[in-house]
């Protein structure tokens, strides 16, 4: 790329532009009480939080990868009927507003929703306000980014890889599991990282559909929002937590997997 | 004994090929690009399905598209060695041999061991950990040879087996090459569009041109009488088609032939470029075939130089860049032709 040297008013207006996502950052680390990090990121109510955060996340990843790398590999090889207003749907909750998406779980998985009615009344499962609904909500808004992560994968492979492995007397299933997946284990990691991510941050959906309870249902980000009405420098530390998480991701995967340029 | 008689189409590509090979048998297809030589050997290793036709090895059918019979590729006793050998990445030379073991359910140590013993017998045995990035094109082709002869298959494919490498590694390689695909009992079938390794590897030529199969035969008959204008092109002679009566050709457009074979009907007439005489004035004496051109297209070729005649019989002409000065030919000079009617061989189309 050529060095050009911009025009005056781009400059001035580039400059507004890192400054309105520094200065949010740049007040978070003036306001963070530093002496104390330690203290109140280990506070009872902080550790409880994170604990939940932590397993919430990472089932909801569990969950993404289960069902959407089969999802991804259907919509990167199986052309059917529908198929793009499906793809359409299960991509939705990228840009649906995440309370929209936890009202819609509520209707389908609440104790009388569309689901949830059979679910409660024929084996007494309850998953709205609990860890479960916790964890769905989770993967509802984050398997969009793994599917699409991994359907990148998939098409971009050499798929002659695979017919190597069948002429060598694989199965399609041995081929999917031993050649497959390993050819497409960076986008496998790059999109589980990803719906990682987007479930730590989950704040909206779990709200609606599983509520605010502390140790069940409280995670990092719903912890944030109650703590900044009682302690706002524990608000802070945890906030600095998640932004730090995030940024090491994005600088972890940005030459690697994710492509910006 | 392999029996195929394949027929599919695909984009633009209409193939219809049949292709017998004998047990033991090393048949090398060869043909231009896009003539269809990969999409045959995809259909016999089951990769493409057929439209019409089977594929049998052996008595066995893979394919029977009347019958309904389609083995998928995992079951029939087949090795490939792809173009560019497609070794999985992920895997070190020993792993990607012993894949075909433990994709046929051996145990893994088993398949260690008998995996590393073939890497041993193609030479490459010190490559056992290496992944294949870090090998070099020569070691990738014996280690891709290794893992297609590893599941031990009765009918062995090889898909340009020398053209991921560089030209220097090349000679080498394909010494290697022949001396290994020897040591194989089944029947060996090489697609290439390299003459030179068709000739200098196999025992039989099928000469594939747009999904058809134009001619087969010994390397010796082929280049002795192409039957094609890509053939002949390989060879460098000129291919020459008309009617004949006696010895005399009548060729599309008027022209005709004289020459000392006496044959009948349509038929090819090869005249090597050697053979064709230039002058600057009508030729004097016995040659019987003598008509006039314009020089075009010049090729030099160490000492010798191919001249492109124009004119009521298109021919190439090969002459000693002493001629060319003399003749004018780089300047479009007006020639005569001269061709003896001994040097003209004509056989049945």
């Amino acid at each position: 790329m050529r060095a050009e040297r911009p025009p005056l008013p781009v400059t001035i207006l580039a400059v507004l532009a890192i400054a309105f996502f520094v200065l949010p950052i740049a007040g978070l680390v003036y306001r963070a009480p530093w002496a104390t990090a330690l203290d109140e990121l280990t506070r009872p109510e902080a550790l409880t939080a994170l604990r939940l955060s932590l397993v919430v996340s990472l089932a909801a990843t569990a969950l993404a990868v289960l069902f959407g790398v089969p999802l991804a590999w259907v919509y990167a090889r199986v052309p059917f009927p529908g198929k793009n207003v499906a793809r359409a749907l299960t991509t939705l909750p990228m840009i649906l507003p995440p309370i929209v998406g936890g009202v819609a779980l509520l209707f389908a998985f609440g104790r009388t929703g569309l689901i949830g009615q059979f679910l409660d009344a024929g084996l007494g499962l309850r998953i709205a306000f609990t860890t479960t609904g916790a964890i769905l909500a989770a993967a509802f808004v984050a398997t969009p980014f793994l599917v699409l992560t991994v359907e990148a994968g998939l098409r971009s492979m050499d798929r002659r890889y695979e017919e190597a492995a069948r002429t060598l007397g694989a199965s399609r299933w041995l081929v999917f599991r031993r050649v497959t997946l390993p050819l497409i284990a960076p986008a496998l990691f790059a999109g589980a990282v990803l719906s990682w991510a987007r479930g730590l941050g989950e704040f909206g959906a779990t709200i609606t559909f599983a509520g605010n309870l502390p140790g069940t249902t409280q995670t990092l980000p719903l912890a944030v929002l109650i703590a900044l009405e009682t302690r706002p420098e524990v608000a802070v530390m945890l906030s600095l937590l998640l932004l730090a998480v995030s940024l090491v991701i994005l600088i972890a995967l940005r030459d690697r997997y994710l492509r910006f340029s | 004994m392999l029996q195929a008689d394949v027929a599919l189409r695909l984009g633009s590509l209409a193939l219809e090929v049949q292709l017998d090979a004998a047990p033991g048998e090393i048949v090398a297809v060869l043909g231009p690009n896009a003539a269809g030589k990969t999409t045959l050997l995809r259909a016999l290793a089951g990769l493409v399905p057929l439209e019409r036709g089977t594929v049998t090895l052996d008595g066995v059918a893979f394919d029977d598209v009347a019958r309904g019979i389609r083995l998928p590729p995992e079951r029939r006793p087949i090795g490939v060695v792809f173009q560019d050998y497609l070794l999985f990445p992920h895997l070190t030379a020993l792993e990607n041999v012993a894949f075909g073991l433990r994709a046929r359910g051996m145990g893994a140590r088993e398949a260690r061991i008998r995996a590393g013993s073939w890497l041993d017998r193609l030479g490459v045995g010190e490559t056992a950990e290496t992944k294949p990035r870090a090998l070099s094109g020569g070691q990738a082709q014996r280690v891709a040879l290794a893992r297609a002869l590893a599941i031990d298959p009765r009918l062995l494919l090889l898909d340009e087996p020398l053209a991921a490498l560089d030209a220097s590694a090349r000679g080498e390689v394909r010494r290697d090459l022949k001396r290994h695909l020897a040591s194989f009992a089944g029947i060996r079938i090489l697609i290439t569009h390299d003459p030179l390794e068709a000739v200098a590897l196999a025992d039989r030529l099928v000469i594939l041109e747009r999904g058809r199969v134009v001619q087969t035969g010994s390397p010796a008959e082929v280049t002795r009488r192409p039957r094609s204008r890509y053939v002949a092109d390989l060879v460098g002679v000129n291919l020459l088609r008309g009617t004949a009566t006696g010895g005399h050709v009548e060729l599309p457009g008027g022209a005709s032939l004289q020459s000392a074979d006496r044959v009948d009907g349509e038929v090819f007439a090869v005249i090597h470029p050697r053979a064709v005489a230039l002058h600057r004035a009508r030729p004097e004496g016995s040659p019987r075939n003598v008509w006039r051109g314009r020089a075009s297209a010049l090729d030099f070729q160490g000492d010798r130089v191919r001249v492109g005649v124009e004119g009521e019989m298109p021919i190439v002409a090969e002459v000693t860049p002493a001629a060319v000065r003399e003749l004018d030919l780089a300047e479009g000079g007006e020639v005569w032709v001269s061709v003896k009617a001994t040097e003209i061989t004509v056989y049945p189309a």
